[in-house]
């Protein structure tokens, strides 16, 4: 059987602490379900750290300029918001003041609905993309997740690792959709990947014949020749995230899109308003139907 | 609100402080000399420092440890090797654990060559070679990342240095009770100057950091910044980490920058002469002033020579 998000991450860090003298810190890791069957179920390796999620953050720091390139894990990403000072201030610029390094490794897990609420119900990695030092990426494979780790492994820079609840049970690769025939290019990052995959088979149904382009890295973005090229063919582009649109990743990539091909590109993620707890309240990736509507308005 | 204990409070910011009658005749001369060393080091770089702004040779930001020395040169004779984590005021520190003195010079003066490359000025200062780790610039946030190392590096000890105001940052007192709970081998430091820029302690809280410590069940000291009282207890508790020691001094200049309302409870280095004198050490502790003072001169003019040349 293939192994899902949850297992590859799961085996990551076992074989990190086993091969690596790696460490893995943050709150309630052996908690009921070791954190969505992400956490290895063992002491070795893991230190429970307590709820203090500033000092929590610091520690991780710590260990990184100590060396045990160690693993931080954010339950959920609204604990960004008190534990990212050491982060965005210590780690991200650590190699420009003092020129040694601070390989922490990031793993900020977003989530959505299911009665979360207006805090926990969100993704808050465009936030991270704003401060220098910082890469930035969102894998949704298992695939990419060993492609992103492997690039920590062999780089001395922290990485923040904006994971999301729902890939972790999945065990598919999500290869580009890429077309002669397309008349738009759509991408997509985090859980949008999911709905946009959605999106385009709704549309083809419809006689609209998309490009679907896969955004691993949110910072720094890919501008290459397979990010550009549908771009450039199509002329018409939408970018979809699953954190909020307004200055947030979604915008920062089309406009990247933008300068770099001439051709139009907007922008989709979570409404400019706190998500309810109760269904009809809740806010968070743009659903196939959104995307879908937002795909035609550009092509009437 | 009248604060807990006004008289008892009071009582605490005063020059013998927990002090030990007769310590410093305990010392071996040599000892003595080099603590005495360590302090002039500190209190001759950190003036010339000072008149380096004054004669805009050095125009970053810059936090003097005059009338603080003590602190860090008492601390060093125990845990020099340690590694260390200080705070913006921190050159005192730096330079009693042997962080080299060139590269701090050239980083006050902006040159490339600065132990931060020109970055940062005094705050983030490091010599990572001598486990020196800077700090970013925000108070207290050092502390967890103490507690990091701590638990990267068993068996390794760390001093964790910090002010009477960032030790009311909810992340040190948490990473107190990390220490605690996992018996780390740090030993935290609180230069207590009674001020967080301008205002006292007793404008902001009613606790002692002791008090708290004690009720992590860290073993915690409050004294004067003798620094024979405070190599003492750096010793001592040197076997005893994690362990706080809460240390009364006298900032002797402004938060920041040059300037002096001269108005510090007291002047440890002029008693620190008093008491080598009384040791019958005067003539060699002015001979110890007199060149570390020239040495300093030295290097600052050396480093503002190759300023000029570039």
């Amino acid at each position: 059987m293939d192994l899902t998000v949850a297992d590859t991450i799961r085996e990551i860090i076992r074989g990190h602490i086993a091969e690596n003298d790696g460490v893995v810190l943050g709150q309630c890791l052996s908690a009921v379900g070791w954190i969505q069957n992400t956490i290895p179920a063992q002491t070795e390796g893991l230190i429970e750290l307590p709820m203090t999620d500033v000092a929590g953050a610091g520690m991780a720091v710590g260990m990184a300029v100590a060396g045990r390139r160690p693993i931080f894990v954010i339950r959920y990403q609204s604990f960004l918001w008190l534990n990212s000072s050491p982060i965005v201030n210590y780690a991200a610029k650590c190699k420009e003041i003092w020129g040694y390094s601070c390989p922490v490794f990031v793993r900020a897990i977003a989530d959505e609905g299911n009665g979360l609420g207006p805090v926990h119900s969100n993704c808050y990695h465009s936030i991270f993309m704003h401060m220098p030092g910082l890469p930035v990426c969102a894998p949704m494979t298992p695939g990419e997740y060993r492609q992103i780790w492997d690039w920590y492994m062999t780089h001395d820079d922290p990485l923040f690792v904006s994971e999301h609840r729902r890939c972790f049970r999945s065990a598919e690769e999500l290869p580009d959709i890429v077309s002669d025939q397309s008349v738009f290019t759509i991408y997509a990052a985090s859980a949008a990947r999911f709905t946009a995959r959605e999106a385009v088979r709704m549309l083809a149904e419809q006689g609209i014949v998309c490009d679907l382009v896969n955004v691993l890295w949110l910072k720094p973005f890919e501008l290459s020749e397979r990010t550009l090229a549908p771009l450039r063919r199509t002329g018409k582009g939408l970018m979809l995230d699953s954190a909020y649109e307004v200055a947030g990743a979604a915008r920062s990539i089309a406009y990247e899109l933008m300068d770099a091909t001439g051709a139009r590109v907007r922008a989709l993620g979570m409404a400019d308003r706190s998500p309810g707890a109760s269904r009809h309240l809740e806010n968070g990736t743009p659903t196939p139907e959104r995307i879908a509507a937002a795909v035609k308005e550009m092509l009437t | 609100m009248v604060c807990c204990d006004d008289a008892g409070r009071a009582d605490l910011r005063r020059p013998d402080l927990g002090a030990i009658p007769g310590l410093a005749a305990t010392w071996p001369e040599a000892r003595t000399l080099e603590l005495f060393r360590r302090l002039c080091e500190i209190r001759h770089f950190d003036l010339r420092a000072r008149r380096g702004q004054i004669e805009k040779d050095v125009d970053t930001l810059i936090y003097l440890s005059v009338g603080q020395e003590s602190v860090a040169a008492g601390v060093s004779m125990a845990m020099r090797g340690s590694w260390l984590l200080g705070q913006h005021r921190g050159h005192s520190f730096y330079l009693a654990f042997d962080g080299r003195h060139e590269p701090l010079v050239d980083e006050l003066l902006g040159l490339p060559t600065g132990c931060c490359g020109g970055m940062g000025g005094s705050p983030p200062i490091h010599d990572i070679e001598r486990r020196i780790v800077g700090h970013i610039g925000l108070i207290g946030d050092q502390v967890p990342v103490a507690a990091g190392i701590a638990l990267a590096r068993p068996g390794e000890r760390v001093v964790s240095v910090f002010g009477d105001g960032a030790a009311e940052e909810d992340y040190v007192l948490a990473t107190l009770g990390m220490a605690a709970s996992r018996k780390l081998p740090i030993l935290f430091v609180c230069e207590d100057n009674d001020l967080s820029v301008l205002t006292p302690t007793r404008d902001r809280r009613e606790w002692l950091l002791a008090d708290v410590a004690r009720g992590f069940g860290i073993e915690a000291v409050d004294i004067a910044d003798d620094p024979w009282l405070v190599a003492h207890w750096a010793e001592t508790l040197s076997d005893r980490l994690p362990a706080v020691m809460n240390v009364r001094t006298c900032r002797g200049l402004w938060h920041v920058g040059t300037g002096s309302d001269d108005n510090a409870d007291w002047d440890r280095f002029a008693l620190v002469r008093e008491t080598l004198a009384e040791l019958g050490l005067a003539d060699k502790a002015a001979a110890i002033e007199s060149e570390t003072e020239k040495g300093v001169e030295e290097l600052w003019t050396s480093r503002l020579r190759t300023r000029s040349a570039k």
